[in-house]
Formats: structure tokens, sequence, C-alpha cells
């Protein structure tokens, strides 16, 4: 869910906010290495599939549903700079065109959801990365792990924001608790969908996967013959 | 959560507001909402008077005022977590309507739900009023990374494109029995959106080759040409 306006007090905003600026600037720079010149046109079509992709709701139960984050899948997709890039220019996006998230919370959105689960994520993607073995078929799995933490790992920076510059009289450590349990739940959707989409674009185009590309460049040639 | 993300939102008119840079309605629009935030709950006089700008506001600007409630929607899920803090909140209890909640939550619900409600409205209330292309100038002109910008322009000029293929994705997989959203069928639909991701990167990559056979440098010209426009 994004934040709306007036959830944090403004103080709490305003440094969230500087926060996001100065990751998504590093973000911009280092894109450009993950794309080159591509990364106007190439980004853009990415955060349009990534907005895309946020529009199926699922039933999460009691009424409510969610939708994918995306952060992990777009970072273990495109790179995690890119990635942060794309999910921040969604909520941008949506902030200022759809009032979905609130425009003072527009940082602590883009710290959340995109900072957190791109970076969280694509940090658990590596780490798993190196000590499981070199194949094409761990992609997937490993993409929905790093997806399963990114979730709660967006809740809990969002329960020690909401402990420093929370709104409401709610005790800290129930929001944790409150948050974590149900985000869970949510990160169990965002790791199976998240496995899955990965799972089905390394079956076709492992060579667009930037999270299997030291594998698909370690793949050698393999000559058959066919017996007659 | 909750309300799907609809796209055009954009209400053409012609009136004052309107007309006025969008960069000067960015910085309103952000000022205003600060302000907002920043004003103590209590003062209930002063949230009347909010309320007063930014429905005045969208008169001036000849939207309905029934076209903007409709938008509002998108702030359902929060307006439900707002009724439920004073269940949860701490502080001396007090009886509304023969439920026992917290009075310090009760205040805190009331901030969180009216400070939430103006802001959503004075953002629709520029979405409203700003075409995108416009929106877009302003942010440059606001200083906004012109990368930043070019992605943006790009996410919106092609947003239609792929939410339209997703959309006949998903009505094929209706057309054939298979229910998007059950997670019985969640290996189907992840399938789709490989296959959306697929499109869209390929389709980036289309792009870019387009691009560079028009003499792409890197940098994008200004179709408005800079800062001169209007």
């Amino acid at each position: 869910m994004h934040v709306p306006d007036g959830f944090l007090d403004a103080p709490t905003s305003v440094a969230t906010g500087v926060v996001a600026a100065a990751a998504v600037g590093v973000a911009l720079r280092r894109a450009r290495t993950e794309l080159d010149d591509r990364t106007a046109p190439m980004a853009g079509l990415v955060a349009a599939f990534v907005f895309a992709a946020q529009m199926i709701n699922f039933p999460v139960g009691a009424g409510t549903s969610g939708h994918l984050l995306g952060g992990a899948l777009a970072a273990v997709l495109v790179g995690p700079w890119t990635g942060l890039l794309c999910v921040s220019v969604v909520l941008v996006v949506q902030a200022l065109f759809m009032a979905d998230g609130g425009i003072t919370a527009l940082g602590t959105n883009v710290v959340l959801i995109g900072v957190v689960t791109a970076l969280a994520g694509y940090v658990v993607f590596r780490a798993l990365q190196a000590v499981l073995p070199r194949r094409l078929g761990t992609v997937a799995p490993t993409a929905a792990v790093a997806a399963f933490v990114s979730v709660p790992a967006a809740a809990a920076v969002f329960s020690l924001l909401f402990a420093i510059g929370g709104t409401a009289p709610v005790d800290a450590g129930k929001v944790l608790t409150a948050m974590l349990g149900w985000h869970v739940l949510i990160g169990i959707g965002e790791a199976v969908v998240t496995g899955l989409v990965v799972g089905a674009v390394v079956a076709v185009r492992p060579d667009l996967v930037r999270g299997a590309r030291p594998l698909v460049a370690a793949r050698e040639l393999e000559i058959r013959t066919v017996a007659a | 959560m909750g309300a799907a993300h609809g796209h055009r939102l954009h209400h053409h008119g012609h009136s004052a507001v309107h007309r006025a840079p969008a960069h000067v309605k960015i910085l309103v629009l952000v000022g205003f909402v600060l302000l907002v935030v920043a004003t103590p709950r209590d003062w209930y006089a002063v949230f009347a008077a909010y309320a007063a700008v930014v429905v005045g506001t969208v008169l001036v600007a000849r939207v309905p005022l029934g076209w903007v409630l409709r938008r509002m929607v998108v702030e359902v899920p929060f307006l439900v977590f707002a009724a439920l803090v004073p269940f949860v909140a701490e502080g001396p209890r007090t009886e509304v309507l023969g439920l026992t909640v917290s009075e310090p939550g009760l205040v805190a619900a009331w901030g969180l739900a009216v400070k939430g409600t103006l802001g959503v409205m004075a953002s629709l209330t520029l979405a409203a009023t700003t075409e995108p292309t416009d929106v877009l100038v302003g942010l440059r002109r606001l200083r906004m990374p012109p990368l930043l910008v070019e992605i943006m322009s790009f996410m919106l000029r092609y947003l239609d494109v792929v939410t339209a293929d997703l959309g006949r994705t998903l009505t094929a997989m209706r057309s054939r029995g298979c229910e998007p959203r059950s997670p019985r069928h969640w290996p189907a639909l992840a399938r789709s959106l490989g296959a959306l991701f697929i499109r869209s990167y390929e389709r980036g990559e289309r792009v870019h080759l387009a691009m560079l056979s028009r003499g792409y440098t890197g940098t994008l010209p200004t179709a408005t040409g800079g800062d001169g426009h209007r």
C-alpha cells in the first residue's frame, strides 16, 4: 500500500524525500552503466511494464486485495539501479497523475517501495547466487526468495519511520508486529509471482534477465549429433 | 493495495487553473499539501479553510465535483485503515456509539483521514487540469534530472500500449476459462507477465533503434523547444 499524505509528519516526509532524491541520483548514474544510452527508452518501457504488473490485484483475504510491488522483480530482471529507477518513476507517475500515494509522501514511498525492495531484494539475490550451484534453474527460486525478503524489509523500514514520525498514537512494537505479520503474507504472494515470472522469462529469453547474465555468459555452446 | 489505477485522469478544459504554468501548479500543490500535513490536527477551522480552497480551485477549474469524487476511490483502503486506528491506539478510552475506543486514536484517525483526503483531492486537481506532457515540462523546469524526465515521458507514452497489451492477454485468459486473479492460475498469469516483460523490453530496444536511426545521441531534443513552452 502506498503511504498517503499526513501519515508521517512533515519533517520525516522531507527527510525521506532527501534520502529518496539521493538514492535516485545515484541510481541515475549507475543505470547508465547498466543500460548506456538505451536508458531512457528501456527504463521507460520497463517502468510501464511494472505499472501494468501492479494493476493486477490479488485477493489477500478479509475483503482487501494486494498487488505486486515489483521492486525485487525489476531488480532481478533489469539490474538493481535500473529497477530502482523504474519503480521510482512508477511511483512518481502514480502520485502525480493518479493521486495514489501522497505527494508529500512521495519520498517515503520511493524509499520504501523503490529503494528498499529493489536493493534488499538484489542483495539477497546475489548472496544466494554466490552460494548456490551456478545453474539457470536456480535463478527463479532465488528471485522468489529475494522477493519474499524484500516485502517484510520494506514493512520493517516503514515501522521504523512510523516510530520516528508517525502521526497516530499506536505502540511502535504493535505496528512492527502487525506490519511484519501482514507483509510476510503479502511477501509469499510476491515471491510466488516473482519466481514464476522470472522463471517464465528465463525459460524463453535468459539473456534478458540481468540476474542470469553471468550464467548465460558461462554457458558453452553444445553441439549434439542426432543418431541417423 | 485496493482500487485499480485509472490512466485518463486529465479533464480537458480552458479555465485559469488549466492555463496556469505546470511548474507553478506543482510547486503550489507540494507547498499546499506540506502545509496541510504540518497543520496540527485539532485546528478544525483551518482544515475547513483548506477544504474550501481545494473545492474552490476545482470549481474555478470547472471540473465537475462528481468527477473528482469518483476518482477518490484510490484512498478507500487508507480510510479503512484510519477507521481502525481508534481501536488499536493507546490512551484513555471513550464511548462512541456504544463502542469503546481510544480518545487520542479518534483524533489521530480524524487527522489521517482529513489530511489524506485533502492530499488526494489536491493531487487530483493537478492531474485533472494539467496534460501529462505539460507536467513533464514543469518537472524539467523544476530541475528534475533530464534523464528521469525522459524515462517518465517514455513510460507515459507507452503506458497505454503496454496496459492494453496486458488487457488483451487477460481477456484471452478469461475467454479460456482462466481467472488471472485466482492463485490457482498464477502460473499461467506469470507466463503472461513474463511474455509482457519480453514484449516491453523488446519494444524498448526497437524504440531505441528507431531513435538512433533518427539521430539520437543520448539526449532528447525537447519537443517544446526548451524553456520557451507557451
